[in-house]
This record gives structure tokens, sequence and C-alpha cells, in this order.
């Protein structure tokens, strides 16, 4: 057997304090891991598979298995940017795609007009179903073992991680532990004047474990979010909302899956009007968010409804849409209502907007404040920087969102399993994947509130498409030994298709009296001379399907492949820019900076760069660059100076 | 290898010949584009040629071009230099060429910073070399460039809302594309990509004036003729250019000459008088005589001290009016009729000095009057708005460019994605002339102008 910690790890000052010192009598090894998860949300489940699948004998452990890969605010995956991520993730042999692949009620591909990078795919999730097929795919990991219990304090010694305790006194070695605690950590629940201790969705909060973590010394800060009421569906009109269907034809999140056909349901819209906002702003007092009770930052992309009221006091109305909860429950979720009011505000104010008149509410609507880390202190690996084989994920991190959880999960599962086999991390660069954007963002600039993904937050977007996140990700991740045999097989097929459709493309010429007449159809203009069919594919007006009727030589491709194709060749140009961007982009990555550099010493920077260098330590030049107050001329001086330091030998 | 750079690597007006430097992957092609030879090209041969702009053909100079193949070069890249005569009008042309022809302006201290990355440089040239990138000095001149350039940062800046504007706006629509907000529009937006183009073209006009001023400030000499306009000159020169003679009108043209004084530089201009004349040629030179006036950030005018105040004189005096001036009482030699006093109550703020430009007494005090005056914050530099920097001409074409490009596909009704990204890219280019990213810019404007989220 791997020899793990020295009993000295038990009793050592790291984590000891008067109460363990005096209950370590009771103490009891209850199970040896290679990884330990703390956390079965998003992040967690999809840190602990990617540790059993990389080999790694992997516990789960969750303050109640019922929650394990709940969904505790909206009921839907994806949107911009964050179905992104989901694509990555199932890319990189992550289940996120997977899991609503089996779950899902509605499907929508958003943003179509708007461009092929920002297209984003978003579904809605039954949630009880969703948690099932997790939980179920979880019990049939092999090496994973997952069970009940909470977390109350992190083992450490000299400075590494060597296990966890328990409530039970029970301990569990583990030669490295992800954090994925949520909100649950130090949780609080805010309805009114009422606040008190809680997780989610009135679950257990994890109490001791915040407390250990700040004496551990992990620069921890504490942020908010929040969650809308459910209501009773049958307490609903729908006659006086605008019905949402999901599209017609189902582009599933998985590159695994093959046509996916259900019967969806619908979405409903409705809107507040000025008698919700006065209710509101009458009873601005009575809500936490105003009385000054919540400490924790809160994002602003998620604002509550009298946030919204307050901020926007000139918006008539904002939206309302109101969604399924799944398909075995009367429960709605009514998004765009998060509310911190006290409960018969709550009622008073839902029951002012059109088609919720009657409106019975099964669950009031909360705020949550939690304790989180300031991701400053993590590597891109995920590692924590004080904490060695300590790896943060999700929201412990200070991010927002199923998604963001569920790729930082991934991610810091993969370099758990790298770092106890000896080898390199696994980081994304921000050309590569959006997962690269929202690790670097917060690794290296930071977060001052609960991050989310934005498609705009990618500089090399048109590059980071949905549709392309296997071709980008997926050889790497069966390289890892993450990605199956058949995801490796289907991507190879994908590459093959795309490759030899697209040289028959560009070496496939038509002349104008061939097509001219069809052109004219498809509201083309007539060609006057030869040209390839890879260049008149390039006209906007034209596409891969409808230039069929000119091109009777056409095999048969997915449609996978011939979405890449077309956009490979309308695009080329502003590809080919991105692409050099990111050549310049990875030449400053690739120039690292010595761990113990000294920046005072320095000369010609400024002083606000030596101050946000020295604290941030950034890794490579590309990432000081990218470190708000550091100049370009900072970042030169710089570079001047490590080739000095090179030449010398460090003298 | 880097990308390709290019600069003046001599200093402006201190020479028969001037040098435009091209270092980088692309310096060939930057070379071949722009210049023509009846020689063959080869590698460290210095070659007789012209440099041509290739979109008119039109000759820019009469140049010896060399090429020379990394690494055995000052920055270990490949390098061209074309040695150009060395006139300003010359210099500014081909490098301006050699910008358009796939060069990028160098930064300040580039070609050093790259010699020495590149191992070139002896290790105690390090220090200085980050001194120059850090741009860390002590010419006071240089502070009063910096004061121009503030007033275009803040131009810039002001420029920058209005994309940033427009940006929010295709933010939020591709971002939230579920949330109550306006759409996009094309037609307006296309109006308003348009309308700052032209804010930004604007800017690219002054650039040639800017220039001017980065080489140094304008001091026009002003004077009826034969007063010792062109004695003056010379003496500044300490060496005799213009020709002097006893018969008035013999400077018929503007003269102009680059020196430095006092480390200032100075763009020292000698006009012919102003008066009426007959003669055609003559008046052409009048003419430019008061376009050089009105353009001086400095004028320097000349009496002769030995004789009473004439016509012309008066005439002088009036069209300076509230200008910063100083007088020069020529000739005291002859006389001293009129002096300080007299001058001081018709031009109050001027400064006299009495000089004799025949045994060039008095060309200490000028120097000295004119440091002080530019120091002092005294000469208010004509223009208000000014670009004065090659790299910022450079990224404010290319923001342009990037704007246009967004344009026309805006006008192909292609998706906003695309638009975004080139519009993004001409609020990056020109956040790079003030030392500012997009980083969160947009993000922040967009939570805190639209109301989003569940």
């Amino acid at each position: 057997m791997r020899k793990m910690f020295s009993t000295r790890c038990f009793h050592g000052s790291a984590w000891g304090n008067d109460m363990t010192e005096e209950k370590k009598t009771e103490e009891y090894v209850m199970g040896e891991y290679d990884v330990v998860v703390v956390g079965a949300g998003h992040a967690g489940c999809e840190a602990g598979l990617a540790c059993a699948r990389m080999g790694m004998k992997t516990l789960l452990l969750a303050i109640n298995l019922e929650s394990l890969a709940m969904m505790p605010c909206n009921p839907s995956i994806g949107g911009t940017g964050k179905g992104h991520l989901v694509r990555e993730i199932d890319a990189l042999g992550g289940e996120m795609g997977v899991n609503i692949d089996k779950t899902f009620i509605q499907s929508r591909m958003l943003n179509t007009a708007k461009g092929p990078a920002v297209h984003s795919l978003r579904a809605q999730a039954d949630k009880h179903r969703y948690h099932v097929e997790m939980k179920k795919t979880i019990e049939k990991q092999p090496m994973l073992d997952m069970k009940q219990g909470e977390a109350t304090a992190l083992i450490v010694e000299n400075s590494r991680v060597c296990g966890v305790r328990m409530k039970t006194h029970a301990v569990y070695r583990a030669r490295a532990v992800v954090l994925a605690t949520g909100t649950f950590l130090g949780g609080k629940v805010f309805i009114g004047d009422s606040c008190y201790r809680s997780g989610p969705n009135g679950l257990a909060p994890s109490v001791e474990l915040a407390e250990n973590l700040r004496k551990l010394g992990l620069p921890m800060r504490r942020f908010k979010t929040g969650t809308p009421a459910r209501a009773y569906s049958s307490s609903l009109d729908y006659s006086k909302m605008i019905r949402q269907d999901g599209d017609e034809k189902i582009v599933p999140f998985s590159f695994m899956s093959d046509e996916l056909d259900i019967d969806q349901v619908p979405c409903w819209l409705t809107y507040t009007n000025e008698e919700t906002h006065d209710i509101i702003r009458k009873n601005f007092s009575r809500s936490a968010l105003f009385g000054g009770q919540i400490e924790g930052v809160g994002p602003r992309y998620c604002p509550s409804i009298e946030d919204k009221v307050n901020r926007f006091a000139d918006k008539k109305r904002h939206q309302l849409f109101v969604e399924p909860e799944g398909l075995d429950t009367e429960e709605m979720y009514l998004q765009g209502m998060s509310s911190s009011l006290p409960e018969d505000v709550q009622l008073a104010f839902y029951k002012t907007i059109s088609g919720l008149e009657d409106i019975r509410i099964v669950r009031p609507a909360y705020a949550i404040e939690y304790d989180c880390i300031d991701p400053l202190d993590l590597k891109q690996s995920l590692e924590n920087k004080t904490v060695e084989n300590l790896f943060c994920a999700g929201q412990f991190n200070g991010s927002s969102g199923y998604e963001e959880a569920a790729a930082q999960g991934l991610m810091a599962g993969i370099n758990a399993a790298l770092k106890l086999k000896g080898k390199n991390p696994f980081v994304l660069d921000r050309s590569e994947a959006y997962i690269g954007v929202l690790i670097d963002d917060m690794t290296v600039k930071g977060t001052n509130e609960p991050y989310r993904i934005m498609t705009s937050r990618a500089e090399y977007r048109l590059l980071l498409r949905q549709d392309n996140a296997d071709i980008r990700l997926t050889e790497k991740a069966y390289k890892l030994g993450i990605a199956t045999e058949e995801r490796y097989q289907r991507l190879l097929e994908t590459k093959r298709q795309v490759k030899e459709e697209g040289e028959r493309l560009r070496s496939t010429f038509v002349i104008p009296s061939g097509v001219n007449d069809e052109l004219e159809k498809l509201g083309s203009a007539p060609l006057n001379n030869k040209i390839s069919l890879a260049e008149l594919l390039k006209r906007p007006e034209l596409n891969y399907d409808n230039i069929a009727v000119i091109d009777p030589g056409r095999g048969h491709i997915s449609e996978h492949a011939s979405t890449q194709l077309e956009v490979q060749i309308k695009y080329q140009g502003y590809i080919d820019k991105q692409l050099a961007h990111v050549a310049r982009f990875k030449k400053l990555e690739g120039k690292k900076i010595p761990d113990d550099i000294d920046y005072e010493q320095v000369e010609s920077l400024r002083i606000e760069a030596v101050q946000k260098l020295s604290d941030r330590r950034p890794e490579s030049i590309g990432q000081a660059s990218r470190i708000s107050g550091v100049s370009p001329a900072d970042i030169n001086v710089l570079m001047v100076y490590l080739e000095k330091m090179r030449r010398t030998g460090g003298r | 290898m880097e990308d390709t750079i290019a600069a003046v690597s001599t200093a402006y007006g201190e020479g028969g010949i001037g040098v435009v430097r091209i270092s980088g992957e692309n310096a060939k092609q930057v070379l071949d584009r722009i210049f023509v030879s009846d020689f063959s090209l080869d590698n460290r041969k210095l070659t007789y040629g012209h440099v041509v702009d290739p979109e008119n053909g039109e000759i820019v100079d009469e140049v010896l071009a060399v090429f020379m193949k990394a690494p055995n070069t000052y920055t270990r890249e490949d390098v061209a230099e074309i040695d150009t005569h060395g006139s300003v009008v010359s210099l500014r042309k081909t490098l301006s060429l050699a910008l358009a022809n796939g060069a990028r302006a160098a930064e300040k201290g580039e070609f050093t910073k790259r010699a020495f990355l590149n191992g070139r440089l002896d290790l105690s040239q390090a220090e200085a070399v980050m001194d120059v990138i850090s741009a860390k000095t002590d010419r006071t001149f240089d502070v009063a460039v910096g004061q121009l350039e503030g007033r275009l940062s803040a131009e810039i800046k002001s420029i920058r809302k209005e994309i940033m504007d427009v940006l929010v706006n295709i933010t939020v629509n591709i971002d939230y594309p579920d949330e109550d907000i306006e759409l996009v529009v094309y037609n307006d937006l296309s109006n308003r990509i348009s309308q700052i183009g032209d804010m930004i073209e604007k800017l690219i006009d002054t650039a040639d004036t800017g220039r001017m001023i980065r080489e140094g400030i304008s001091i026009a000499i002003i004077g009826k003729p034969n007063v010792g306009k062109s004695s003056l000159m010379n003496a500044l020169l300490r060496e005799s250019r213009a020709i002097v003679t006893e018969i008035p009108g013999t400077t018929r043209d503007t003269i102009e000459e680059s020196l430095s004084i006092k480390n200032i530089p100075v763009k020292l201009i000698d006009t012919a008088g102003i008066r009426d004349a007959d003669d055609e040629i003559e008046k052409i030179g009048i003419e430019r005589s008061k376009e050089s006036f009105n353009a001086a950030d400095l004028i320097i005018f000349m009496i002769d001290a030995s004789d009473a105040l004439d016509d012309e004189d008066m005439k002088i005096i009036d069209t300076i009016g509230e200008r910063q001036v100083i007088v020069l009482a020529n000739k005291t030699d002859l006389g001293r009729e009129t002096c300080g006093g007299k001058i001081k109550t018709l031009l109050p703020k001027a400064t006299v000095i009495e000089t004799c430009m025949k045994d060039r007494s008095g060309v200490e005090e000028i120097e000295n009057e004119i440091e002080s005056l530019v120091y002092g914050g005294k000469v208010k530099q004509n223009e208000s708005l000014l670009v004065t920097n090659a790299r910022h001409e450079a990224l404010l074409r290319e923001a342009n460019k990037a704007l246009s490009d967004a344009k026309s596909m805006t006008d192909r009704g292609e998706a906003l994605d695309f638009i975004d990204i080139d519009i993004k890219r001409s609020y990056e280019l020109l956040g790079q002339i003030i030392g500012e990213t997009v980083e969160e810019d947009v993000l922040n404007e967009v939570f805190s102008r639209f109301c989003l989220g569940k």
C-alpha cells in the first residue's frame, strides 16, 4: 500500500486547534483514497468522475446525496457562453452534456442569426431526472465511491493536504482533495428580515469547514446569489402569457448523441408592471438587500427584482419567464424575479403580474450568502497556491452557474489526477477554449463578483465555437485517458469528412451555363466565369445545404461535419485574422517568469506594476500583460529584465 | 520572428542623409514593395534606386537601400535600411510608405529592445534600454510634447466612448438574446460607425501638422526686407545657408531650417518680408510668409533699431497683435532710434532684445529667451489637437480601417458577431494609443446600462 502520510498528520498543528486536540482520540480512519471530492454538485460530480476515469481511487462526499447534481436555481443548462462550456466539457469527456441530453425537456439554439461563433445551445432540464441520471452514472463509475456526510476539516501537513475529517469524526485519508462546496459553505439564507444559517434549498450548511478553511489561512470572502420563487403550475393562467417553444430540430449537447427527438414542453413569458414595481418600492426597507444584512457581493448580471426596480427606475416593465421544473412536478420556476423580500411582499407583487393573479407559491424566493476563496490564490491548474494538492472548483472559486462549476470541476479533477501521477498540469489557454478563458480570467485577473462566462469575454471566440469543441479538445482528452475510444473515433471520422469534403469543394468547379439558372432561384448573382464550389459558398445567401442542387457529385457527410466546413470556408478571412492574433498571444504565454523573481529589483518598472506583479505573481509574460495596472511599457521592461537575468544566470 | 517594425533612425534635421530602418520577418517584402531599382537587391549590398509609392508610382526620393539577412544585423532580425536625403519630407514619406506596406511603427526603443532580447547588445546596456522603454526622461521639452499628447488622449477617450456605446449594444444583443432590449438596427449601426470613422479621420488629418510639432516648435522670423532676418538665421545655424545681400527682397521664398536650440527641436522659418510687392514671384513669397507666420508657435520680429518704425513695421505689429513675440532691435551698431520702451508701448507682451547681427551680439540672449519661453509654457502650440506621433498615426489608421470593415460588413447585412469583432478591434487599437485595453470595459457598461438577469 502506498504511504500517504505519516501519523504526524493527525496531530499536526496546521489544522489542530483546541477542539480537535481534545477530540483526536475519537477519530477513526474510514478509508484511504487518492482523491476526496468535497461536494457533489455540478463541479464535484465532474471532478469525481474525471479522477475515477483517470484511474484514481476517488471518494465523492455530499452532505445529502439527494442534492447530487442538484439544480437549486434555474431549470436549464446552457445559454450564451455557457452552452459553449457544456460542449467543451463534453468534448473533454465530462458528463454534463451527456446528462442533459438524457434529461432535457426543451431545447433551443440561441443567436442563430448573429454569427456562427455566438450560436448558443440552451436546454430546459427536468431537474429531478437530471439528478437521478447523474447519480446513476456516478453509482456505476468504477473507482468512484459516493458517500453521504459532512466534511468539517481538511487535514493538512507541511502545507500539503492529506485528508478530510468528517462531522462523525471519521477520517478519509487522501493524497489530494478537491473542494467544490458551492453555496453550502458558510451558507446563510435571507428572506426579508429573516436570516438563518442554511445551505441551498433548505439543506444543511457547512459551517465548521468554513471556519477550518479560514484558520488554514486561505483568503476567504463572501459572495451572494439568489433564486426566485417556484409556483404551482395549476395556479397560473397561461392564456395571458406568451408561449415559447423549443426548436423543431434539436442539436444535442453531446458529441456522442445522435439525433434527439422528444415531445418538448413550452416555457411562458409575461411582464411585471408599474403596480408590481410600486409594491416592491414601498417595501424596499423590508428587503434584506437594502437592509444591510447582506455583506456578500452579488453578481451584476443576476440582480434581484428589487435591485432591478431600484437601479432601472425608468423601466416600465421587466420580463418574467415561467419555466417547468420537470415533467413530474407542478412546480414552475419564475425566471427574472429573484428576491430577498419577505414572503408576504413576494406574494403581493407576484399577484400583480398578468397570468399570476392567483399564484400559489411552493417555495419562496431567497438570497443566499456563502464563503468562497479568492481565486487569485489558485494556480491555473486550480491547485491552491498555499496548500499543496488541494484543488478547488465551482462556486467555491467565486464563479456562478452550473456550467462554470462543471467546467472547473472537470479541470480540477483532471489536474488532481495528473498531479498524483507526477505529470504536468493540463491547462487550456484563452485561444483553446472558453474553459481556458474562464479559468484564466478567474485566476489571473481575479473577480469581485460571482463570475459568469460570456461570449464577449473570449477574444478569440471565432475559433472557440460551440460547433468545433470536439475538434479543439477531444484529442487532448483522449491523450489524458479521459475521453473514450468511441469518442475519439467519432472525432477522427468528423475530421476525415471535413478534410475530404473540403478538398472536393475546392477542386470542384462549376461553369456559368450550368448553374446560373439555379443561382437565380437562390437569389444569387449569376456567374461570369467558372468558379470552385468553395468559392461560391462564400456568398452570404448560399450555404452547404442550398447549393446541393448544383453539386450532384456530393456524398453524404454528417451535419456536424458540414457545419464545420461551411464556417471554415465562409469566414476564413476572419478566422485567419484571429489565428494571427493567437500566434502573438501564444508567444507571450510561452515566456515564463521564474517563481522567485523579485520585482523590486526591476528598476524601470512603475511602482503600481511592481505591486501588482508582486501580488499576483503571474506565471508568464502573457499573464502579466492581462493584469490591470501593468502597462505595455512595463511588460517590455520586464522582458528586457528577464533576458538580462537569463544571461547573467540569475545574478 | 517578431512582426515588422519601421522608424526613422536618424535625428530629424541633423544631417545630409536620413535612414529609415525596417526590422522583422517581412522587412524584405516591405522594402521590395516601396523600393525600385535597376540593380538586384542582394544581401548586404548597398543598392541605388528610388523609393516609389506603389499605389500611384510617384517617386518619393532617390535613395540607397540595403537588405541584411538575419542574424547578423542590429536586431538580429531581417533588417532593411533606406538612406534618403536628409529632408524631413522625404524621410516622412518614406516611413509612411513602409507603414502602409506591411510594417508597423516602432515603439520607443523597440529596435534596441529587440537587439537586446535577441542577444545582440551588451548587458551594461540593459538598464538604458529599460529607461528608454519606460520613457524616463529629464528633458522638459518631452514633457511639453507630452501635454500635447495628453490633449490627444482626451480626444481618443471620447471617441472610444462613442465606440463603447455601439459595442455595449451589440454585446448585450449577443450575450442576452432573451432579454427585453432593443435590437440593433443595421441602418443606425452603419450610420454610427460612419460618424465615428469621421472623428478618427479628422484626427488623422492633423498628423502632418502634428509631426512638425513633434519635430519641434516653429519660429517665424519676420521683419521688413533687409532688416537682418537671414543673418539671424545664419547666426542661429552658425553657418551661412540663406543668401544675404544688401538688396531688399532677396529672400523670395520661405526658408525652413530644423535645428536644436538648447536641446529643443526648433523649426526656424525665415520669411520673405511682408509688404506690398509688384513682382509676381515676390508676391507668392509674401503669401507664404503670411502662412508661415500664422502657423508659427513663436514669432521673432526684427526691426531696424537705427531707424524709426515705418508703415511696414506698423503693419507687422498689427498682424502680431496679441501673439507671443520676441522683438529683436537689430543694427544697434548703426544707432538706437527705436528701442525697448517704444516697442513695449506698441507690443506690451513682447520681449525686446537688442542685437547686432553683424558681430552676432545678442544671439546667446535670443537662445536663452526661446528656452525660457518654451519651458515656461508661454509658447502655446497653435493647434489644440494634434497627432504628433507616427505610432499613434498608424494606430489611428488601423482603427479606421477596422471600422470601415465593420461598416461594410454591416452594409452587407452580415452577422453581428463579425461586426462586433471589427468594432472591438478599433476600440482596442485606439486603446493602445492611450495605454488602455478592452478588458472589462464593455461588460461593466453592459451591466450598468441594461437590466439583465434572473
